[in-house]
């Protein structure tokens, strides 16, 4: 913690000027091309002319997929918090010395590309595939009913795909928990589920705020599993904003979305860290 | 406690371990599908989602779709440079925020959190719309791609190497400082292989990231094509079985490296 005063400054210096230059002045960008007039194209040059109706006609046009959205995210989020924490308990708890090795195999799934993996859900969950002929004879879908191109499919990769990113944070947590304070709520009588409920949970909170998070931020930016499993009915807000930016270029109200969208994520943040009342994250 | 009583405890404690491994597999399924379907013969079907009948020929000739081996080399030679430029800029800044003072290090250590908190469509997006604006709209290409790469694994590798850093013993270098070791001596000798694993890691994470990255590759692209875009291109159409054994080799290698470094640990442990 000594040594040159100036170090410091210049150690971090190329790492901050990357990230300045590309990822703080883009919001600002993105901001600025949120209030183009959209006569404008990429041709031409837009001007900003801070045109606030950009945000009416984009949340007007849009708004469905943007509920959707966060909808399929939240939803996905509560799923992917029931599964992730069952595994992170095991694996902290129950696993012994193959700990590790099971860490290693959480993460494992990733080595594989996001979207060769979600293509392979699509394989799965085919029509005339394993799932949906199983399920058309227990009769919980009908004659033929399907799962691809319905929000089930969508919400089943989401929760696949983001799974990882609640079990770590999760697992995280629960390994600090010093193991005699559930012994003591044992030795006080206390039955394992209200031991769980009483000193388990409570102490895991930051993870399951970190876990929520990781998971609810990607989810509801993915377009991926929407344009894979879904049909245009299951579409979200990503494939909207990825569309109006490379196929049809109405830049203004792209970035009009993207804006909300973030927006919406950090209110969303700041109230949901606020009310969960943890300040260390990650 | 009563017989019953423990029989409920049994069951509970090997239900819990039960039910975390039927997760894992649900995990699993996916890829054990993707490593099947490479050794599909589907070349007389139409329909890629049914598993025909069996064959070496995807693994005797994974170049023969149009374009996906020159995708998955531009993947390869983009994360390679990214992974070089992030894991260098990234473990100096962590450096800087571990062992050295400076006006504005929580803001610094704020924005580093950022990226990874960000939904990428909005990064993607934010990016592209510098890009448009700078007047690059029309040569979007491996630079803007590698600028946006290298953006995003900064954080995951900042954070990686300081995670690293945080654990490690500063007595260890005040010793050799003790034994009359220059401060550079100390860095290369004591330092550097101490910090080195955590370096390592945040290098592969960094190219699995680049590797697999769509969105914001997707949206600063241009006409470039990285292997993540040839398979989005070809989901419209139909996937060749090639795809899978790209998918598959991956997968292989990065568990071969992960488990080969958890017991290269083991074993420095252990001795």
């Amino acid at each position: 913690m000594r040594r040159g005063r100036l170090t410091g400054y210049w150690l971090m210096l190329p790492a901050a000027l990357w990230l300045g230059l590309f990822f703080v002045i883009p919001f600002y960008s993105l901001l600025a091309t949120s209030l183009y007039d959209p006569e404008g194209s990429v041709l031409t040059g837009y001007d900003v002319s801070y045109r606030f109706a950009n945000f009416v006609d984009a949340l007007e046009q849009f708004w469905e997929p943007l509920v959707r959205s966060l909808w399929y995210a939240a939803v996905a989020t509560a799923i992917c918090l029931v599964l992730g924490y069952v595994l992170a308990y095991a694996i902290a708890f129950k696993a012994g010395r193959w700990r590790t090795l099971l860490l290693v195999l959480v993460i494992a799934p990733f080595f594989t590309s996001f979207l060769v993996r979600t293509l392979s859900w699509k394989l799965i969950l085919a029509d005339d595939g394993f799932v949906v002929e199983t399920l058309q004879f227990l009769h919980l879908l009908g004659e033929d009913g399907r799962l691809l191109a319905t929000p089930v499919a969508v919400i089943a990769g989401l929760v696949y795909n983001f799974l990882p990113f609640m079990v770590l944070p999760l697992y995280a947590s629960l390994e600090k928990i010093d193991g005699r304070l559930i012994e003591a709520a044992g030795d006080l009588y206390a039955s394992p589920s209200r031991g769980f409920l009483k000193v388990t949970l409570p102490l895991s909170k930051p993870g399951v705020v970190a876990g929520t998070l990781l998971t609810f931020i990607p989810a509801a930016g993915d377009y991926i599993n929407a344009a894979l499993l879904g049909s245009p009915n299951q579409r979200m807000l990503g494939n909207v904003i990825q569309n109006l930016f490379t196929t049809t270029g109405d830049y203004a109200v792209a970035g009009a979305l993207s804006v909300t969208l973030m927006a919406i994520i950090v209110a969303m943040v700041m109230v949901y860290i606020r009310t969960a009342g943890t300040e260390e994250l990650v | 406690m009563t017989t019953l009583q423990r029989a409920g405890r049994w069951i509970g404690e090997h239900l819990v371990l039960a039910a975390g491994l039927l997760v894992l597999v649900y995990m699993f399924v996916p890829i054990a599908v993707v490593m099947l379907m490479s050794f599909n013969d589907n070349s007389e079907s139409r329909n890629v989602y049914a598993f025909r009948e069996f064959t070496w020929s995807n693994w005797a000739h994974p170049c023969r779709p149009d374009g996906m081996c020159d995708a998955v080399l531009r993947s390869i030679e983009i994360g390679l440079l990214a992974t070089l430029v992030a894991t260098i800029l990234g473990s100096l800044a962590a450096f800087a925020l571990v062992r050295h003072q400076f006006v504005g290090r929580s803001v610094a250590n704020t924005v580093i959190f950022l990226p990874m908190a960000s939904p990428e469509i909005v990064m993607g997006s934010s990016l592209l719309a510098l890009f448009v604006a700078g007047g690059f709209g029309g040569r979007l290409g491996f630079v803007t791609i590698f600028i946006a790469h290298v953006m995003f694994c900064l954080s995951f590798v900042i954070v990686t190497v300081k995670a690293r850093l945080a654990g490690l013993d500063e007595n260890l270098e005040q010793a050799a400082m003790d034994l009359y070791a220059s401060e550079w001596t100390t860095f290369w000798r004591v330092t550097f292989p101490l910090v080195f694993p955590g370096v390592a890691a945040a290098a592969l994470l960094s190219f699995s990231l680049s590797f697999d990255d769509f969105i914001i590759t997707n949206l600063n692209a241009g006409q470039t094509v990285t292997f993540p875009m040839f398979v989005w291109g070809v989901a419209q159409r139909g996937v060749p079985m090639q795809v899978n054994v790209v998918g598959t080799v991956m997968f292989a290698i990065s568990l071969a490296l992960v488990l080969g470094n958890m017991l290269a640990t083991r074993r420095r442990a252990a001795s």
